[in-house]
């Protein structure tokens, strides 16, 4: 694979370059040079949020222009850095050295030198803005919308055409155009998943806007890229990207109701009575924040009538097992510090019941 | 109050007390430069410890060392401090000891003033850091952004804090380039011509121009969010119809030519060290001049390049791009400026020289990845990222702080009369490069390779354990340069050698007087018939050691820090919320100015 393919490249200026050829595995070279520069050996890894391994059109966009960018900086860092260790070495006091010459300027190599970076920039800012329009135009028809919100610390992905409300792991398909229409509930957060593209602000009292169509399948990893309090760090995502036949069967799973309650045995039935009882005198009940279908109808935090179905919880900062539950059950802000959701006192029986219901939301 | 040739410090026999006081009471810019340079660097180990905290909490991911709440105040605390009370005062400090030396002058156009904007500056700093001992040191970074400054989603006295302490370091380095700005105009010695001003001078100048400009538009937005967190505004509340967006379009209208203010001394300090040191002068000096001026102009017109993420359509991401890129050619003009003036020199490779130097050669990084994210795509990537970190640490510590370092090696010896040690100097510059270099290169990749900025831990699954090890060592390493340092300012004390007037042969005036200079600077004020007075052709008349008659040195005054301290204990009134505390702090400013303007200064 050589760039010109993976480029497409006709404003892409060093395709025909031989030099570039030699690197063969494309978007991997940087992060090679890092590993090397860094002399860490095992760099060669999975970068699953990186922004120079783009698995979407916006995020390819985006890397062949900054790849541009890249060599052009490069050119310039080794002809001025050169330029400045040649004089510092060539003109260095010896023994002997003559007095110098005082010479106050020379207009020609003025003028030359505030050319030479004005014509770089020309070819930094064509590309750039050919780029701006193409990357933030309207979506195209038949994209699949998505409307994001922002909250303190989670985020919430609606799919209004299907009726899915769902939390911190977003399922797209493939090869289809996505456009994400977002807003915050509460201060400003940065939605931002690298491979997919750039980031843009999710802002309250105002609506942003993305659109990218993902190339391949997989896990893409993201997380809040504007600081937005205390638990910034913890608010992750994930974007699963899935072939379409996966999509279509994880949108129909998305879309079962719940069983009856009476329908349920054992410790689930258990779960649920613990998910559902009121408790004084702080009312910390799971209802009050949290909606089941079915159950309850709370907005505070993230809708769970599927979360058995995600592979994190907490917006990915912990796996969705028995023990990853139970370890935020019995301590939100320890895992999460500042989460609104508070430390409840549950009795070890009521976790394990709530787990065994929760994981029981398929 | 008339003194004549009075000593630059009290003689020994002078009691411990008389001698603090004649500190607290001085308007002699020298001592004022020296309070400000030595405030300045204590604040700047503060800040440099609050990084080093955060370097090691990030040594490795999920690292517990310090919580979630505690690096948030390191982070905010650690720009704030940088910003406002490192790197700007530590220019203030050679404007102050520098300025009026290189005009000819005998003191700043207002010396009590000058104490003043010192006081402030000081207090202010202690003000905001007390923030730290009641356990609520600002949280909310040092941009602020609404809406997360609101008292809804920022409980308590942190943001009150920075807000508060914020207009008084504010005021301080207004009222400073009000003092600077006149200064400069009228006090330059008889044939200083703008043009014949030497360029640290020049970058002072526009300096001050771009401070007494941009700081009122943060202390407008600072009101704005005041108003709203006291009394109950709207200005940045989205439920009341206020948008979010004000604060970022007042903020970075500010904090862009703020940059500004940081790095133009630094460039103007290199321009002096840099001709110094190759026995040549400065390559096309009228073109790094307006070079300089058009960066400070250029400013004002990029400010929404720090809000390309916020999605403001394709024209204004087009239109601010390309005046951000624009920027770049005054930027590299100065750059080629310099290796024009290497060029066929006489270099000299002292450590003032080596700290210009490697503020010309990282300076370089700094601004080619600073064109990298004027593009507004590619920047999506990368703001708000380790890779923007980088990029302003390599212009800021890579570009600023070594400018300052150079200063520091260059002027040490005019205010101190003794050099620093070459020898410990150069283990300071290579730890230094050595340090900074590793803890900020890293970060690029960190950041591309998918590293937001202001996290406190991070995912072990990111990859990216390795290299922010590293920074971290790097980190380290410029601590430990830091201190070598502080070893070569107590090695200077106890065993430096002696400068006499010039030790570098400068062609500036600051040089044609004894080191340190005796309080009124100039015996005679010099006649300039020149660029570089001291390596004109013509030459120029020495300056008489000793005054053919006494000359009149104004005395010094309690007035401007008790002013000072009228405005901090209304700040204190503030944060505790007692409008009768406020109120008192309001009368004694009140009672202050009035005495010290019927204070019978001159005679």
């Amino acid at each position: 694979m050589v760039f010109g393919e993976r480029f497409g490249g006709q404003e892409f200026l060093f395709t025909k370059d031989a030099r570039i050829r030699r690197f063969p595995g494309g978007r991997r070279y940087v992060a090679a040079i890092a590993a090397a520069m860094l002399l860490v050996g095992a760099c060669s890894g999975e970068f699953p949020q990186s922004s120079l391994h783009p698995t979407a059109d916006f995020g390819e966009h985006i890397d062949r222009l900054y790849r541009t960018i890249v060599w052009w900086a490069l050119g310039v860092f080794v002809v001025v850095e050169s330029a400045l260790f040649f004089v510092i070495v060539r003109f260095r006091e010896r023994r002997g050295s003559p007095e110098p010459k005082h010479v106050h300027g020379s207009t020609l190599l003025e003028v030359g030198w505030t050319l030479a970076p004005a014509v770089v920039l020309i070819f930094i800012a064509v590309p750039t803005i050919r780029t701006i329009f193409r990357t933030d135009g309207a979506p195209p028809e038949g994209a699949l919308q998505v409307e994001v919100i922002g909250h303190q610390w989670w985020w919430e992905f609606r799919y209004p055409t299907y009726g899915i409300t769902t939390a911190n792991e977003m399922h797209i398909p493939v090869g289809r155009p996505v456009t994400l229409v977002m807003t915050s509930a509460d201060v400003i957060h940065s939605f931002w998943a690298p491979k997919l593209g750039g980031k843009r602000d999710v802002m309250p009292g105002r609506t942003t806007r993305i659109t990218f169509t993902p190339d391949s399948a997989g896990v893409v990893f993201g997380q809040c890229a504007e600081f937005c309090g205390e638990s910034h760090a913890n608010m992750r995502l994930r974007v699963m990207v899935d072939d379409t036949a996966g999509f279509a069967a994880w949108a129909a799973q998305q879309q079962t109701i719940p069983p009856p309650a009476d329908s349920l045995t054992g410790l689930v039935q258990a779960g649920l009575q613990a998910f559902r009882v009121v408790r004084d005198p702080a009312n910390h009940s799971c209802i009050a924040c949290h909606a089941v279908q079915g159950v309850s109808l709370g907005v505070l935090g993230p809708n769970l009538t599927h979360v058995g179905s995600r592979a994190t919880l907490a917006s990915g900062i912990l796996p969705n097992t028995t023990e990853g539950l139970t370890r935020w059950l019995r301590d939100p802000p320890s895992e999460k510090p500042g989460s609104l959701m508070p430390k409840v006192d549950l009795t070890d029986d009521e976790i394990a019941a709530l787990v065994a219901y929760l994981q029981s939301l398929q | 109050m008339a003194t004549s040739v009075a000593a630059h410090a009290p003689s020994s026999a002078a009691t411990l007390a008389s001698r603090i006081w004649s500190w607290i009471t001085t308007t002699d810019h020298k001592r004022i430069g020296i309070l400000y340079g030595a405030t300045a660097f204590v604040f700047f180990l503060v800040g440099g410890f609050e990084a080093l905290l955060m370097r090691l909490q990030l040594a490795s991911p999920g690292s517990s060392l310090v919580s979630a709440e505690a690096y948030n105040q390191l982070f905010t605390m650690h720009g704030t401090t940088m910003v406002f009370l490192a790197l700007m005062p530590l220019s203030a400090a050679f404007f102050n000891y520098i300025v009026p030396l290189q005009l000819g002058a005998r003191d700043v156009a207002f010396p009590r003033l000058n104490a003043f904007s010192y006081w402030l500056f000081v207090l202010g700093g202690l003000f905001m850091n007390a923030s730290f001992v009641v356990g609520a040191a600002p949280n909310a970074g040092w941009f602020g952004y609404a809406n997360l400054t609101s008292t809804q989603f920022s409980p308590g006295l942190h943001v009150d804090f920075w807000v508060i302490g914020l207009q008084v370091v504010g005021a301080a380095s207004v009222v400073a380039a009000i003092n600077f700005i006149v200064t400069i105009i009228n006090l330059r010695a008889p044939g200083m011509r703008l043009m014949r001003m030497p360029v640290f001078t020049w970058m002072v100048l526009v300096t001050q121009f771009i401070i007494v400009t941009a700081f009122p538009v943060i202390t407008i937005a600072l009101v704005f969010l005041l108003f709203d967190r006291f009394f109950g505004t709207n200005f940045y509340s989205v439920a009341a119809g206020g948008d979010v967006l004000l604060w970022q379009h007042l903020f970075w209208l500010f904090g862009h030519p703020e940059v500004y203010i940081l790095i133009l001394p630094a460039m103007g300090i290199i321009s002096e060290v840099i001709p110094t040191f190759s026995r040549k002068p400065l390559f096309g000096y009228a073109i790094v001049v307006y070079s300089g001026l058009l960066i400070g102009i250029l400013g004002w017109g990029v400010w929404a390049h720090h809000m390309f993420q916020v999605g403001l359509g394709p024209v204004a991401d087009s239109v601010f791009a390309a005046t951000t890129m624009l920027i770049a050619i005054p930027t590299g003009v100065k750059i080629f400026n310099w290796i024009a003036t290497v060029w066929g020199g006489k270099v000299r490779l002292a450590t003032a020289m080596l700290f210009a130097l490697g503020f010309v050669a990282q300076f370089i990084l700094g601004g080619l990845s600073g064109v990298m994210h004027s593009s507004p795509p590619a920047d999506l990537q990368q703001t708000d990222t380790y890779f923007v970190v980088a990029h302003f640490h390599y212009v800021l510590v890579g570009g600023a702080i070594m400018g300052i370092f150079a200063g520091i090696y260059y002027w040490w010896p005019k205010m101190t009369g003794r050099l620093l040690s070459e020898t410990i100097g150069k283990w300071h510059f290579w730890l230094f490069v050595i340090g900074t270099n590793l803890t900020f290169f890293p970060m690029h990749f960190v950041g591309l390779l998918g590293m937001p900025r202001r996290i406190y831990t991070y995912d072990p699954a990111l990859g990216l354990d390795a290299m922010n090890l590293v920074s971290t060592i790097g980190a380290l390493v410029s601590g430990i340069s830091v201190l070598v340092f502080v070893y070569n300012v107590w090695w200077s004390r106890k065993r430096g050698e002696r400068a006499g007037g010039d030790p570098w042969g400068g062609a500036t005036l600051e040089w044609s007087v004894s080191s340190p200079p005796p309080p009124y600077n100039f015996s005679v004020i010099p006649e300039v018939v020149s660029r570089l007075p001291r390596w004109s052709v013509k030459g120029m008349r020495e300056i008489p050691e000793v005054p053919a008659e006494p000359i009149h040195v104004p005395g010094g005054s309690y007035w401007p820090v008790v002013a000072a301290v009228g405005v901090v204990v209304a700040a204190t009134g503030a944060i505790l919320h007692s409008l009768w505390v406020v109120l008192g702090g309001a009368a004694v400013l009140a009672v202050s100015i009035y005495a010290w303007a019927f204070e019978p200064f001159e005679v």
